[in-house]
């Protein structure tokens, strides 16, 4: 093994551990909710377990030997001789830093911080194991046993008052119970007494209670029924599935978890041939979230530096302009087997793209994840309560935009937690609930993916805003400005309304960060704000950076690119409609009029125009404007270069792209047309 | 709420029950006898009878006896609080269509325990 190798697995064990200490964090967060969610607790422990373990391999002693005793005391909490209580849960968290420390510089990292979590530690072990065995950790007991409870009424039961739905209810408290019923013994209809009880059942329990506990589910009718209660050998944290499968009746659907959509007796006899629409599938509302955070857990599979995945991104792109090249030039050609081949290069080219761009997406729960971290510290800075919803994380955007997007997150969320949410106090006075809370959102709606920071807060404060844009500048004394615009104001640089610095917002750095960034993304961001109610900012942003799908159109000589996901549809200009609107920009698209811009002339295109002239409508924000254009050429793969800085401040073109035959068109920015068109049709509407 | 019929000619036990039983979130009805009991579980459906064995006028047997004839009473959940342990006694009640029993003297918890079990909490 040369030094470079050991390099590189050097370089995977970090990697590997980065992913390992993230995964704990999400687990301790989630075991904040759930302290006796064994699942949860398992997988801290094997997180801590690997790290000691790889640490030692990889040479990471000191992080082997930290690591071994918080594993040590989550074997505890495994075991059930400790509960995972929130001084603990919190402690953990530190040695997390403390592990991530001694991963990424263990040089800077001194022993006697970590002699005190692990002093902590041990205070924290010792408490939580005094606080006597809870019943939901480390029941009295002893540890859970697997029961196979099999019992049928005596004849007569039913009508002598006993309920068997009470007693599977009651075998449902006592443990996890899968209870299948046994409905061989059903009399045919015409011979059925319908006050009689004909199904057994089979339940399989795993329970701490002991058999005597069980048997007294059965009380009075222990004398005469069938009853018999055998313990399953299989190991206690074995799945009980273990235990031997329960023998299911033919057409009866297993109901588990869920006494209560079982049929009584009776009607279960008639039901019987219904499908098993009402089994166990419904997942337990615990489990819910964790499946959303399913998210975070991608990952997984064949490591690849992003580098690499950009350099593809990038040769794509050339390739299909390449392609697109090819294509024109063979456009004319009569050979029809160079043509079959362009057409299959065309059809692998687009699949290779939407691959390689498929590649790059990833669910936006890695990123979500993150910020329960920062909300928890927060809150704990604050001192105010804050709960974190997520919405959406399996909502898959670009891999270079979903680290862009980090910063901006934070710095919304810190000021959503600062300035939004209220004291405790303050909440109380309002009559909200004591704990504020930030949604994060993520969704996509149409080419764009909109991710929203909102909370439950004071709302944004119109006046003190207006008065500090007027202080800056930003707005002239007096105006009014709609609410939209107002707040909008609250991005710019300098920006800040807050009455004294915090550690965490209100140094006017940030929000600024927030802008610049989105709109380098070539997003853009909303705001809305309720005064009372809390506030929503809302990022726009493009699916990927890279490709469009646009729709190529010729004005005069040149070539433009307007980005198909604006385009609504295409109509022809008729002569009498280009007459009849010199002077008053207006078409009429199915009894409703939409403004149009004459491209030529806002390019003062000095060529002659087309005799048939097309108009292509496009939308951007809810408005519509139709923009003239001598001829659509088509739909074009179009990938974006963006323009120098020479021509930063061009409006009307977003980027430009090369075409197949090398020449290049310009992108049409369609908002800023849009806005232009409207500005036009408004100007129309004050003057008549 | 559910309602529990108390049948017993002791006004105290009567009484021990509907205040055990109105504590774990019943409704409680009493009557003195098998034939008062009888009567109000005419006049009002309960839904469980709590009834002692030996009262005068009409024991709990033929309580239960004429109850489970009544179609609305086929399937009420009736539990017989007495004195007699005796198992021919026991096997008795259960043939006229008890649904259990408890012996007295009785403890509160008991009695809330299994009136959860056969009614449900």
């Amino acid at each position: 093994m040369t030094s470079s190798d050991i390099g590189d697995t050097n370089d995977t064990f970090r990697q590997e551990s980065q992913e390992l200490l993230e995964e704990l964090e999400r687990v301790l967060l989630d075991l904040e909710h759930r302290p006796t969610d064994g699942d949860l607790i398992d997988c801290a422990f094997r997180a801590l377990h690997t790290l000691k373990g790889s640490g030692a391999m990889f040479g990471f002693d000191r992080l082997a030997a930290f690591t071994h005793h918080v594993e040590t005391a989550f074997d505890r909490v495994r075991k059930g001789e400790i509960k995972a209580t929130a001084d603990l849960i919190e402690l953990t968290l530190a040695a997390k830093d403390r592990m991530r420390l001694l991963i990424e510089a263990p040089d800077e990292v001194d022993e006697a911080s970590g002699e005190q979590v692990l002093a902590r530690l041990q205070d924290v072990v010792a408490g939580a194991s005094t606080d006597a065995a809870p019943a939901d950790v480390a029941p009295a007991e002893g540890r859970p046993a697997t029961w196979r409870v099999c019992f049928r009424l005596p004849v007569g039961a039913m009508s002598s008052g006993s309920n068997p739905l009470l007693m599977i209810e009651e075998l449902h408290d006592l443990g996890e119970a899968t209870v299948v019923a046994q409905t061989d013994s059903i009399p045919p209809l015409d011979e059925l007494d319908p006050g009689e009880c004909y199904v057994g059942w089979d339940v399989q329990l795993r329970t701490t209670a002991s058999r005597e506990t069980i048997e007294q589910v059965f009380l009075f009718l222990l004398d005469d029924m069938e009853l018999s209660i055998e313990r399953l050998e299989a190991p206690a944290d074995a799945g009980y599935a273990e235990g031997g499968p329960l023998e299911e009746s033919d057409d009866v659907p297993v109901v588990a978890e869920a006494p209560s959509v079982q049929p009584p007796p009776a009607e279960a006899a008639a039901l019987q041939d219904e499908p098993a629409q009402k089994s166990s599938a419904a997942p337990s509302p615990e489990q819910t979230p964790r499946a959303a955070s399913a998210g975070a857990k991608s990952g997984g599979s064949v490591r690849v530096p992003a580098e690499r995945l950009d350099e593809m991104m990038d040769r794509v792109g050339e390739l299909v302009i390449a392609q697109s090249r090819l294509k024109q030039l063979t456009k004319a050609s009569e050979e029809s087997q160079i043509k079959s081949v362009v057409e299959e290069i065309e059809r692998l080219a687009g699949e290779l793209q939407d691959i390689t761009m498929g590649v790059r997406m990833v669910a936006i729960g890695t990123l979500f994840g993150r910020f329960r971290r920062l909300v928890h510290d927060i809150s704990n800075d604050l001192g105010k309560e804050i709960e974190l919803v997520t919405e959406g994380e399996e909502t898959e955007l670009d891999k270079t935009m979903i680290e862009r997007l980090a910063d901006p997150l934070v710095h919304l969320i810190r000021n959503s937690s600062d300035h939004g949410l209220e004291t405790p106090t303050g909440r109380a006075e309002a009559g909200k609930p004591a704990k504020g809370r930030i949604t994060l959102t993520a969704r996509h709606a149409g080419a764009e993916v909109l991710i929203s920071v909102r909370d439950d807060g004071r709302g944004l404060d119109r006046e003190r805003i207006q008065a500090r844009a007027e202080d800056n500048g930003l707005i002239a004394p007096g105006a009014k400005p709609a609410d939209q615009d107002l707040f909008k104001l609250i991005f710019e640089p300098g920006f800040s309304t807050a009455k004294e610095v915090t550690n965490l917002s209100g140094r006017g750095v940030g929000m600024d960060v927030v802008k610049r960034t989105i709109d380098e993304l070539r997003g853009a961001i909303d705001v809305r704000s309720q005064t009372g109610e809390g506030s929503e900012v809302t990022l726009r942003l493009p699916l990927t950076l890279a490709i469009i799908d646009g729709l190529l159109v010729r004005v005069g000589r040149s070539r433009y690119v307007i980005p198909l996901s604006a385009v609504e549809e295409c109509v022809e200009l008729t002569p009498e409609a280009d007459v009849r609107s010199t002077g008053r920009s207006f078409l009429n698209i199915r009894d409703e009029l939409v403004p149009f811009i004459r491209l030529r002339e806002l390019f003062r295109s000095q060529v002659g125009s087309d005799p048939f002239q097309k108009v292509v409508i496009v939308s951007a924000g809810g408005a519509r404007v139709g923009l003239v254009v001598d001829q659509v050429l088509g739909d074009h793969q179009t990938v974006i270069k963006s323009l120098s800085k020479l021509h930063s401040d061009v409006k009307s073109f977003s980027g430009a792209t090369i075409l197949g035959d090398g020449t290049v068109a310009l992108i049409l920015d369609v908002p800023q047309l849009v806005e232009d068109g409207q500005a036009h049709d408004d100007r129309f509407k004050a003057a008549s | 709420m559910k309602t529990v019929l108390s049948v017993d000619d002791s006004a105290s036990v009567r009484q021990m029950v509907q205040l055990t039983l109105q504590g774990a979130g019943y409704q409680v009805i009493q009557a003195n006898d098998g034939a008062d009991g009888l009567a109000k579980a005419k006049s009002t459906q309960v839904d469980m009878v709590v009834t002692d064995l030996n009262m005068p006028v009409m024991n709990g047997l033929s309580l239960i006896q004429a109850l489970r004839k009544l179609p609305d009473y086929r399937g009420v959940p009736i539990i017989f609080l007495t004195t007699e342990s005796d198992a021919g006694v026991k096997q008795q009640a259960k043939a006229a269509g008890a649904t259990g029993w408890i012996t007295k003297p009785f403890q509160k918890d008991q009695l809330v325990a299994v009136v959860k079990k056969v009614l449900g909490s």
